[in-house]
């Protein structure tokens, strides 16, 4: 029993972290229609970037060190989409070569900066004791990162349907060009959504961090996961980033606990049947 | 003229056996092997469309079919080359009918996922792969009693398999469904009204595209004679398609010469720094920024202006 309620809540928190970067991902696809593949590379920075800070200053809290490397993996994002993306405007396909380009470019200089070992993360310390709830211990972390996960998606799901900002975001996703008709400034509007996007990977990376460590192949490793998620939510969709991070974690969590060779290929299916009967997954509007 | 081109280009590749060493040897018949891939990724890319970032399914898992049939159980190299070609088309033909249900960046986003999760497989199922470590001690196959151990014979060898490749490609790209691939490419719908079903003619290119991938992996495995994991990376897959995209995708000799300059890249680049992979990304910016319709056309454009003169 205990087995499952552990694994059940390693899942949960695994589908949260999935949950956080997978919706930027979603977000940025949404609106740009642009497949950020830079976004594993934004994730691992977020972690290398704690694991630093966390070592380095005795004391730091993590979760300011979340919030502060939010802000600067979202000023690198929005540098790059400025600087490069901008000027690849209606290339959907050079667009998603630069960002690949990006994320080679992201993980050779964390490989050259920390090189090849990895380095685990700190859990805050008032954290490290485990829970008792209901005769049962669970890891104190981990029921505190589903908790966020749960945050973050309300917020976003307010900040996009309750603002001006989110308006505007939601017109530029319907219908581009109508949206710059009518005055709304649509390459800003990118430029904020990319930031946002990375910004929140680079956080999901360093709350990632004390459960995954930062080590050279984070990247590749959380990529095909955030793929996986948003082809079988559907790509642009919260709700679908929403619920296919949570199957996700599931599936990867207890595949890989009760038959670790194959998990992989458990991985597979439930994207092979969503694409197979649901092309534009689960809760897509449009085809991608 | 073109005729001329193609003569010296062909004739210049009997050369390294009669001038070379061992390493440019080496080295030639490596760029044989990545045109190959390229070529085929480019039936796809450039011919068809669509793009794709999983190219290293095939090479790689064609080398490993054939690495572990050999190694492991005992058969000989042309059952296992029959065998590895064989399931590298018949995963090619699963694959495409799972990728080819989008088309875009929905197709990239597939093959993409569908390529790391093999390679992910390769890195965990260490039981059968033997995991980081690769498999070692391959041996090279003797076709017709003849021993490719040394580079030149590899390299005749190559260069044979490299041709038959290039004109297969070549009548593939040039034939009537060849034309109709690109009909579909440019205006499917218009093809769909004209009775053609965009959908097989884009899937058994895709199948064709995994046949010669599962070629070129095997040459790859031969010539390494080791196989590791990084060979299903996305390292792989986005070298051949800078190969294509640098050499000019749907040109039939761009891309390879597109895989030549990236694998001598590679080769003199790892002589001096150890960041192949940011050299790499690098690249990608650059050509994708400032020679977004490749090296071949931008030179043959600037080519054909010289010859115009000046207007």
């Amino acid at each position: 029993m205990q087995f499952w309620i552990i694994q059940g809540l390693n899942s949960l928190s695994l589908g949260g972290l999935l949950f956080l970067l997978s919706s930027g991902f979603s977000l940025i696809f949404g609106l740009m229609r642009l497949a950020n593949l830079t976004h594993g590379a934004f994730f691992m920075l977020g972690t290398y970037f704690a694991a630093t800070a966390l070592r380095s200053f005795e004391g730091l809290n993590l979760w300011v060190t979340a919030l502060g490397t939010g802000v600067l993996v979202a000023a690198i994002g929005g540098l790059f989409e400025r600087l490069v993306l901008t000027r690849l405007r209606g290339n959907p396909l050079g667009q998603v070569l630069v960002t690949l380009g990006m994320s080679f470019i992201i993980s050779d200089a964390c490989l050259m900066i920390w090189g090849g070992d990895s380095i685990p993360v700190p859990t805050p310390r008032n954290l490290q004791a485990p829970t008792h709830l209901f005769g049962f211990v669970f890891p104190t972390y981990r029921l505190v990162l589903v908790g966020l996960a749960v945050v973050a998606a309300m917020s976003l799901y307010l900040l996009l349907e309750r603002t001006r900002l989110g308006a505007m975001i939601r017109a530029g996703v319907d219908d581009p060009q109508m949206a710059r008709a009518v005055g709304i400034p649509v390459s800003n509007l990118f430029t904020i959504v990319f930031c946002l996007g990375a910004g929140i990977a680079g956080a999901a990376g360093v709350l990632g961090g004390p459960i995954l460590s930062a080590y050279p192949g984070l990247d590749a490793d959380m990529l095909p996961l955030a793929l996986i998620v948003v082809i079988l939510g559907g790509i642009g969709s919260l709700l679908g980033a929403f619920v296919g991070s949570f199957l996700i974690g599931f599936i990867y969590t207890f595949g890989t606990a009760l038959f670790p060779e194959l998990a992989y290929i458990i991985l597979f299916l439930p994207m092979i049947l969503v694409i197979a009967f649901r092309p534009q997954g689960l809760f897509g509007r449009v085809g991608a | 003229m073109k005729w001329l081109g193609t003569i010296l280009l062909g004739g210049s590749l009997l050369l390294p056996p009669l001038l070379a060493g061992d390493f440019y040897i080496n080295l030639a018949s490596q760029i044989l092997i990545a045109a190959i891939f390229a070529l085929s990724l480019n039936l796809l890319v450039g011919f068809g469309g669509m793009t794709s970032l999983g190219h290293a399914s095939y090479l790689g898992v064609a080398a490993y079919i054939s690495a572990l049939l050999t190694s492991r159980y005992g058969f000989g190299h042309g059952a296992a080359a029959f065998i590895s070609i064989l399931g590298t088309a018949a995963m090619a033909a699963a694959f495409g009918v799972i990728a080819l249900r989008a088309s875009g960046i929905g197709f990239l986003m597939i093959t993409l996922a569908l390529s790391q999760v093999l390679w992910g497989l390769a890195y965990r199922m260490s039981d059968i792969t033997n995991g980081d470590n690769g498999i070692t001690g391959l041996t090279r196959p003797a076709p017709f009693g003849i021993s490719l151990e040394t580079p030149v014979a590899f390299y005749w060898f190559v260069l044979i398999v490299a041709t038959i490749a290039f004109v297969m490609m070549g009548i593939f790209v040039s034939s009537a469904f060849g034309s109709s691939l690109k009909g579909v490419r440019d205006q499917p719908r218009r093809m769909a009204a004209l009775g053609f079903n965009p959908w097989l003619i884009r899937w058994i290119t895709f199948v064709y595209s995994g046949f010669w991938g599962g070629v070129s992996g095997l040459l790859y495995v031969y010539y390494n004679q080791y196989i590791h994991p990084s060979s299903l990376s996305t390292t792989t897959s986005a070298e051949a398609l800078l190969g294509v995209i640098a050499g000019g995708s749907g040109t039939l000799g761009g891309p390879a010469v597109g895989a030549a300059l990236v694998l001598l890249l590679k080769n003199y680049a790892s002589a001096y720094i150890e960041r192949w992979n940011m050299l790499l990304g690098l690249v990608f910016l650059f050509i994708v920024l400032v020679m977004p319709a490749g090296i071949v056309p931008g030179v043959s454009r600037l080519m054909s202006g010289l010859r115009r003169g000046p207007r």
